[in-house]
């Protein structure tokens, strides 16, 4: 239990249930700051619901959800995100209308001063306001956010940078993860968490994406990761966790789990290297 | 008197009534995820049908009843065939906006062949009453509770253990997968559309008979009470359509026995609003669940809007501006006064449905609300024209947001209903509320407009005033666009569930989007309150809000250009062609369809 206090996400009990089937079952779970986590499991397992429990996007039926000591679980998906708490999404959600511009710039959207002023019941009309009279300090905020835009887009190399302007539904499924993950680094986020941000991608594309994590990781940032590309879980992860039938069956260092026989059983099957299960799993 | 007996059993045939409308309703909704907006339309077509039937061909009633079946049964048909499954691949919103063009289509297609007057529909059975406990049941409420236990008795039949009727089933709990085991969906559909659309002309017809009346307001009546008793019961369950037909059916009958017939359907609806609120998957839903993923903007068709230089917009301003000091004739002046005070409609239409995407079929409500404020602040309170409009946007702002807010948490196609629901209720407490709103006598002898104490009256003026207030709302809606709440709101419309992952609240930035086009509509019929000088709960109607919404699909759905362009053309075009007002309604609807189908980004683009 005194690892729960210094950590930064923690999940004591987590349950949630569909009709009969149990999604997420008792799940415990301690991310410490800088940290990262794999969360790794055949599809189907719960890995995505419980991340639409951490976000709030669902409710869980038993257990809480902790950030920094701070008990948020069933707090609205807004209030998570004003906390810090930034997604991506399994099936990329970008804005398809918008441009990757306005995308990463929604990103920074709790992140917002000048025009989303915290006055109670008035703040509203005020934001409407001063979104119509602009007045130098909304223009010089959405200026000095437009060139932090830019920045993080430089972070996918020539990838985004010359789409600024695009809609965002004329780009190529691995550039719409990109702007995913570019949105999420927007709201400077405490803690990030990944739905397989490698779906779809090829094997270049793949390592692009796997050398941008582990610079986040380097950075400092805590990281929650759903992947089901081993060599990538294997590399870039302090500890994975295996999810089966929304329980969970092994927690520890990839090499400790990729040996374990229960893991052996209910994710790999027979193959150990992993090629081949990825396959099926992309 | 009446007995508590006799309202139960009315409420229950009535509710029977509703059944087999609104089984039809779920069953499209299982099948294609869509709510038939036209359903209530094919409602009609019985009944009309059913009249031709019994008063021109003298039919029996046995041969009535199939006569009418068949014929719904065919129209649903065409209706799939030719209005429905072209849009399968397409957005979210066409289908949505198909149904709605259909059901104006068919509407005016039946005004125009027999006449918008009331007709008579005999029961062709005999007029007896038979003495049953406390109160009295006749031939025609027993022949009603037969068609409809006996509908569902084949109902059940057909979906339990025909092989067609499994695919049916197969295709409600999951489409991909059951195409995948080779389903034929277009025959799933086919015979979906059918079989609602044989019981929804059954319906009509039996309903005629009951009250021995026909007319051509049944169909938006029908439609929206079948919506209501599906939605009751959650929508797309048959079961749950059916109790929920039952439920609706008595508590508008005992609200009848209490308060009056007039408050018939604002029951209705208030229970529509309330369940929507409470319990928007309907009362036997069991559990909640996370709506699947989307994929990308499938709402709405993503375009690359035509962008048109600062110029040029200056240049077409100007040039409208000069206009009246140029021989131009008072009726060019009068349609043009016309296409702006749309146009500002259109404009606040463009953004809630366009922008935000709500899309709203009760937007006439907000233009009453901004007229009788104006209206009454100027009369009873003797405030200034000019400030009794500012007012009337105000209060349409304000009152129009309230009223729309339950609706915030829905989406797609059940914030349709909601407003459309909502614009009802506001014409009915209009109606009813007479104390405040004269009833319905209407508001006479308005102020004409003034502005600073000098009076508005001639054309040009009003057409220069008009003209100069629609230009500021559409240059401060494209500022707003360009500000953080254009994307914000854009965001919300593309995908509220990552929009919300993002902190972006979807009840505060609904609610700013409604209180900025509230405003614009406020303004809107606070002018024309003034200009008409008389005003009564149907001057805003129905009809407004659907051509709001054609001029909005016209122009490319949040485009600012396009709202006023598309205001130009459909109130300018048919004036050019001189086509007679009883068929502008029709062409309203079939640009609709046209449009949904061949472009659906509008002429300018969405933005």
């Amino acid at each position: 239990m005194e690892k729960q206090l210094h950590s930064m996400l923690s999940l004591r009990g987590l349950t949630r249930r569909f009709g009969g089937l149990t999604a997420v079952d008792a799940i415990d779970l301690d991310l410490a700051k800088g940290e990262l986590i794999s969360i790794i499991g055949p599809n189907g397992a719960g890995k995505t619901t419980l991340f639409n429990l951490v976000t709030g996007l669902d409710r869980p039926d038993a257990g809480t959800v902790s950030f920094e000591g701070q008990d948020i679980t069933g707090l609205s998906p807004e209030r998570l995100a004003a906390e810090g708490i930034a997604r991506t999404f399994q099936l990329g959600r970008v804005f398809g209308n918008l441009s990757v511009k306005d995308n990463v710039l929604i990103g920074a959207h709790t992140r917002l001063r000048a025009v989303k002023p915290a006055v109670p019941v008035i703040g509203p009309l005020l934001e409407l306001g001063l979104a119509l009279l602009r007045p130098s300090s909304v223009r010089a905020e959405e200026e000095r956010l437009r060139e932090e835009v830019k920045a993080i887009l430089a972070r996918f190399g020539e990838r985004l940078l010359p789409r600024i302007d695009q809609p965002a539904y004329s780009l190529s499924y691995a550039n719409r993860r990109r702007v995913e993950i570019a949105r999420a680094l927007a709201l400077k986020p405490r803690l990030l968490l990944l739905d397989e941000p490698t779906a779809g991608m090829n094997p270049t594309e793949t390592a692009e994406m796997q050398s941008l994590v582990a610079e986040l990781k380097a950075e400092g940032l805590t990281i929650l990761l759903i992947e089901h590309k081993l060599e990538m879980v294997m590399r870039l992860s302090d500890r994975v966790i295996v999810m089966d039938e929304g329980k969970k069956i092994a927690e520890g260092p990839g090499e400790q789990v990729r040996t374990d026989p229960n893991v052996i059983e209910a994710y790999l099957g027979h193959g150990l290297s992993g090629t081949t299960e990825q396959e099926s799993a992309a | 008197m009446s007995s508590w007996f006799d309202y139960t059993i009315n409420g229950l045939i009535i509710g029977n009534v509703y059944a087999l409308v609104a089984v039809g309703l779920a069953l499209i909704f299982g099948v294609s995820r869509l709510i038939n907006f036209a359903q209530g339309s094919i409602y009609l077509v019985g009944a009309y049908i059913g009249w031709v039937a019994v008063m021109q061909l003298h039919t029996p009633l046995p041969l009535t009843i199939i006569v009418v079946a068949a014929a719904a049964a065919l129209v649903g048909l065409v209706i799939e065939r030719f209005g429905l499954r072209p849009l399968q691949n397409s957005v979210r919103i066409a289908p949505l906006l198909a149904t709605i063009g259909i059901s104006f289509v068919l509407d005016q297609l039946v005004m125009l062949t027999f006449s918008p007057n009331p007709r008579a529909l005999p029961s062709q059975l005999p007029d007896v009453r038979f003495q049953l406990g406390g109160g009295t049941i006749g031939p025609l409420d027993l022949l009603i509770a037969g068609v409809g236990i006996t509908s569902a008795l084949l109902l059940f039949v057909f979906l339990r253990y025909s092989k067609l009727g499994w695919a049916v089933r197969a295709a409600s709990q999951d489409r991909d997968a059951a195409m995948q085991m080779g389903v034929d969906v277009n025959r799933v559909n086919q015979a979906v559309f059918g079989i609602a659309a044989a019981l929804g002309g059954v319906s009509g017809m039996l309903v005629g008979m009951y009250y021995n009346q026909i007319d051509t307001a049944m169909s938006l009546q029908a439609t929206l009470k079948g919506v209501v008793a599906e939605v009751v019961g959650g929508a797309g369950n048959v079961p749950g359509a059916v109790i929920g037909s039952l439920l609706l059916g008595l508590v508008e009958s005992y609200g009848v026995a209490v308060f009056g017939t007039s408050y018939r359907n604002l029951f209705a609806f208030l229970l529509l609003v309330v369940v929507l609120v409470l319990r928007p998957n309907g009362l036997f839903a069991s559990t909640r669940q996370a709506p699947p993923e989307p994929l990308t903007g499938t709402f709405i068709a993503p375009s690359r809007p035509l962008r048109i230089p600062r110029w040029a917009l200056a240049v077409a301003a100007a040039i409208f501006a000069v206009l009246p000091l140029f021989p131009v004739s008072f009726y060019v002046l009068q349609t043009l006064i016309n296409a702006w005070l749309l146009g500002m409609l259109a404009l606040s239409l463009t953004l809630v449905a366009g922008t935000m995407g709500q899309v709203s079929l009760g937007h006439a409500a907000l233009l009453a609300i901004g007229a009788y404020t104006s209206a009454l602040l100027s009369l009873t309170l003797n405030v200034p024209v000019g400030l009794a409009i500012v007012g009337g946007g105000l209060m349409s702002a304000a009152l129009g947001t309230l009223l729309i807010s339950p609706s915030f948490r829905l989406r797609g196609h059940y914030v349709s209903i909601a407003t459309l629901a909502i614009g009802e209720i506001v014409s009915l407490v209009i109606l009813n509320w007479e104390s405040v709103t004269r009833g319905p006598i209407g508001i006479s002898g308005i102020p004409p407009l003034t502005l600073f104490g000098y009076d508005l009256i001639s054309p040009s003026s009003v057409y220069w005033f008009s003209l100069a207030v629609m230009v500021v709302l559409a240059l401060l809606q494209g500022r707003l666009l360009t500000s953080h709440l254009g994307r914000s709101f854009r965001a919300i419309r593309d995908d509220d569930i990552a929009a919300r992952a993002y902190g972006l609240s979807l009840n505060r930035y609904k609610s700013l989007a409604f209180i900025f086009g509230g405003f614009a509509a406020g303004v809107s019929g606070g002018i024309a309150a003034h200009l008409y000088s008389y005003i009564n709960h149907e001057t805003f109607n129905t009809q407004q809000s659907i051509l709001a919404l054609t001029v909005v699909i016209l122009g490319g759905l949040g485009n600012v250009v396009g709202a006023i362009v598309g205001s130009v053309a459909l109130v300018g075009l048919p004036e050019v062609f001189r086509i007679a007002a009883e068929y502008r309604i029709l062409i309203y609807g079939i640009v609709l369809l046209l449009l949904v189908r061949f472009r659906p980004q509008g002429l300018l683009g969405t933005i």
